[in-house]
């Protein structure tokens, strides 16, 4: 494909796109080199910024290592041994992807004396391993079993060259982990750990001067900045694309006995840990709680507030993100790379962060907008742009463009082709994306915390709430619901990943 | 209408695919452009439909100049490799999306020329291969379009079926009266399809005639050698007399002489009794059912590949005299 001219029926809506995305993070260097540089060095400089820059990486390492571990062990048992049970397995690997991380910090901080790091560690990774653990499984059920027919002929082991072709969706998967470690907000703020986003709250809060929040928020958008461009240097020059598919299915490996009835502990524990416990958690609230009184007038009001902010935000989110999408997909050159690489700036943004910028912009230029619903529906468009500007393009990808051509030849312009045509065989993905952004919309806190209107609570925000005021029993029932929210999802994953296994 | 590519040149990044590329067909001919892959036949084509621009040179379609139009108001039908139908629409409508709304009849009227009546409800994935390309030509022909572009349209099609696809597909442009241009590098397709052969080589149309003419006269070896098979030889001429170790043999008319070679068709060769023209030894016999191909190997080392009626006595080991048929293709060095 050559470089053609973008129409402008899609130039324009893609560049507001692109600006809004940028808007956060762009306010925020406006505001902190507001404090002048002696403010930013000030902040930059205090002991306490090294230490919560250590604690933030620290846990991201920690974290990252073991998902990373656990991750690749679970993915090889699932899909290449003989593990009793495995489909089964499969799916419940996927389910963490359903449990908001603060909803199971919620239910451990209920149940036993946890706190501090350990208490982060441990949610955190029983939340993220599936992010290493889907794309590695997806991988392992694509190797080609000749690469391995041939190390194996060559008189290498087999583990070498799986685990070099792992590497990269591995790497990703990592990527994925760290980056939402470092933007995590409500796990650890319930754990009561100070790492960046929580301290950038409460200098939020505390809040005359808001210079030291900016910055810190600036300094973590860096931080995240220089694991993902790490990552990608890391990956090299190797290609591993596939030519086309495998013509047979990796064989499945026989376990001995011992190691067997080891690998069923590690996976029945791993699942009970990650999916029962705050099942049984919430459960148990929901059952013998004594602050149990529902006022269920509260709790309709927040599955109502909850929806609309969250249904608002799905299809803001998919409108702006259709145009961006369908230029990643379609066009090259610098304006498309361009259009398409800011909008993943959200990606790499914090929640809590991006909502701080937000509320800066909107205080000082348009104050009839903050703490009103529609600041928080664009807050969610460029927090889950990312999500749907993929979804968007991967699908507008599966149609050969000689569709479009072929439209282009019989009298239609491209606007009309991308009406006729284009969207048209998209739209599943595309519808696919928004529900995507919708389910994890209703479960945001942070952004949700800082924006939403006053008196307006949703699931999430109650939650946290009754959390924070020890009132256990009480935030069953949003916990329950969240869950239940998530699970959509995470469901739908788990059976795309059982599809590829079987 | 008539067709005419005029001096087109153009480059990707400091890459030269096209090199002053220049074709003309008749209105109502079926011309087919051969060349090898990466020849730059198929970004002719794709500068022809709009999908790419032109450095320089010109497109006209009848006379209208349309290299500087976008695709959509060219009035240029294409038949795409894969037929490339819109997988949600129907027959119906792959065909009538040219179309203004309720131009049903001018649908029908097109599935019946390319001999699909009544299949009009049918999704494509509901319809075979060849079916499809089928309604990817009567979609193309719907608008009634200046010209009809067709890249390698039998390509995705088992052998079997492409014969007769070919032979639809041909019936269904002359029935329409549609000038047309076919991409390919099959030269069998290309000289049995087509009303006019344009050979492509390196960005550039070098010979451009009707099938029988560029095979029994072409413009220079590489062409030679392409549209046909040929048996390449050193030799010399002199006086309309090319020599050869086959010996002296008339040459074709294109008054070159000197040193250089001949190019000798599999058909030109004919095996006598030992003895008679040069000798040789049988290597190996193809069989084909209503011909053969016959390998010998000639006393001064030369290897040729002779082509035969399909009863043939020789065996391989047998000794044979070759002589040759009718006037041989000289080219100077």
């Amino acid at each position: 494909m050559s470089v053609r001219r973008i129409p402008a029926g899609l130039l324009t809506p893609a560049a507001v796109t692109a600006a809004l995305a940028l808007l956060p993070v762009g306010y925020l260097v406006v505001r902190s080199a507001e404090g002048g540089l002696d403010g930013v060095a000030r902040t930059l400089l205090r002991a306490r910024t090294l230490e919560l820059a250590l604690r933030s990486l620290g846990l991201a390492a920690v974290v990252t290592a073991l998902c990373v571990a656990i991750g690749i062990s679970l993915a090889w048992l699932v899909i290449r041994s003989d593990l009793p049970g495995r489909r089964l397995f499969g799916i419940l690997a996927a389910l963490p992807l359903a449990v908001p991380s603060y909803v199971a910090a919620y239910t451990w901080v209920a149940a036993v004396d946890l706190e501090g790091f350990t208490g982060s560690v441990l949610v955190l990774t029983l939340c993220s391993y599936p992010y290493v653990y889907l794309p590695v499984a997806a991988a392992l059920s694509r190797m080609d079993p000749a690469t391995e027919e041939v190390a194996l002929s060559l008189g290498r082991g087999r583990s070498g060259v799986v685990l070099r072709r792992l590497r990269p969706s591995a790497a990703a998967g990592a990527l994925l982990v760290a980056m939402y470690v470092l933007a995590e907000f409500g796990a650890v703020a319930i754990m009561r750990f100070d790492v960046f986003t929580t301290q950038i709250y409460t200098s939020y809060r505390a809040g005359f001067n808001r210079t030291p929040a900016a910055v810190l928020g600036l300094l973590l958008v860096l931080i995240t900045l220089l694991i993902v461009v790490a990552e990608s240097r890391s990956r090299g020059r190797a290609s591993y694309a596939m030519r086309g598919n495998p013509a047979r299915r990796p064989p499945i490996i026989r376990l001995r006995a011992g190691t067997r009835a080891l690998a069923l502990a590690w996976s029945t524990a791993l699942a009970g840990l990650a999916v029962g416990f705050p099942l049984a958690g919430i459960g148990y609230w929901l059952l013998n709680g004594s602050s149990a009184r529902v006022d269920l007038g509260e709790l309709s009001g927040a599955v109502g507030a909850t929806l609309g902010v969250a249904a608002a935000g799905a299809l803001l989110t998919t409108a702006l993100a259709v145009p961006v999408g369908i230029i990643a997909a379609r066009y090259r050159g610098r304006t498309a790379t361009f259009l398409e690489q800011s909008t993943y700036v959200g990606h790499s943004l914090p929640g809590i962060v991006m909502a701080l910028s937000f509320v800066f912009f909107a205080v000082r230029y348009v104050p009839a907008v903050y703490q009103r619903s529609p600041l928080l529906v664009v807050a969610y468009a460029v927090l889950f742009m990312p999500a749907a500007v993929g979804a968007v393009r991967a699908s507008v990808l599966q149609s050969p463009p000689v569709l479009e051509e072929v439209a282009r030849s019989l009298g239609r312009t491209p606007l009309q082709t991308v009406r006729a045509v284009t969207l048209p065989l998209a739209l599943p993905g595309v519808l696919a994306g928004a529900a995507l952004v919708f389910l994890t919309a209703m479960k945001e806190l942070p952004a949700t915390l800082l924006l939403r209107p006053t008196g307006m609570e949703t699931l999430a925000t109650q939650l946290w709430a009754e959390t924070g005021s020890g009132a256990y029993a009480a935030a069953a029932p949003y916990a329950a619901l969240l869950m239940l929210l998530a699970a959509v999802p995470g469901f739908l994953l788990g059976r795309r990943s059982l599809k590829e296994t079987t | 209408m008539r067709l005419t590519v005029t001096d087109v040149t153009k480059a990707f990044g400091g890459t030269r695919v096209l090199r002053g590329a220049s074709l003309t067909v008749e209105e109502g001919d079926l011309a087919a452009v051969l060349g090898p892959s990466g020849c730059g036949k198929t970004t002719l084509l794709r500068i022809v439909a709009g999908f790419e621009s032109l450095d320089s040179g010109s497109v006209a379609i009848g006379e209208r100049e349309v290299a500087g139009l976008p695709p959509e108001r060219r009035k240029v039908g294409i038949v795409p490799q894969e037929a490339a139908l819109f997988p949600h629409l129907s027959v119906a409508r792959n065909v009538g999306f040219g179309l203004p709304r309720g131009s049903s009849e001018r649908v029908e009227e097109c599935l019946e020329l390319v001999g699909l009546a009544g299949f009009g409800d049918r999704m494509p994935h509901q319809i075979s291969g060849g079916q499809q390309q089928r309604v990817a030509l009567a979609r193309a022909l719907a608008p009634h379009p200046g010209v009809v572009l067709l890249d390698e349209p039998f390509n995705a099609l088992d052998r079997s079926l492409r014969v007769s696809v070919r032979d639809e597909v041909r019936a269904a442009l002359k029935r329409a009266g549609a000038t047309a241009v076919l991409v390919t590098h099959d030269q069998e397709e290309a000289l049995s399809m087509a009303d006019t052969v344009a050979v492509m080589r390196e960005g550039r149309i070098v010979q451009e005639g009707t099938p029988a003419s560029v095979y029994a006269a072409p413009c220079d070896l590489g062409v030679a050698t392409f549209v046909g098979e040929a048996v390449v030889l050193a030799a010399t001429s002199d006086h309309g007399v090319a020599s050869c170790v086959l010996g002296d043999l008339p040459q074709r008319a294109n008054g070159v002489a000197g040193k250089g070679r001949v190019a000798l068709r599999p058909e030109q060769f004919v095996l006598r009794e030992p003895g008679e023209g040069v000798g040789g030894l049988v290597e190996r016999v193809e069989f084909f059912g209503h011909d053969a191909a016959i390998t010998v190997a000639l006393e001064p080392g030369t290897v040729i590949r002779a082509r035969t009626r399909g009863d043939v006595p020789h065996r391989p080991g047998d000794r044979v005299g070759v002589t040759v048929e009718g006037p041989v293709l000289f080219f100077a060095e």
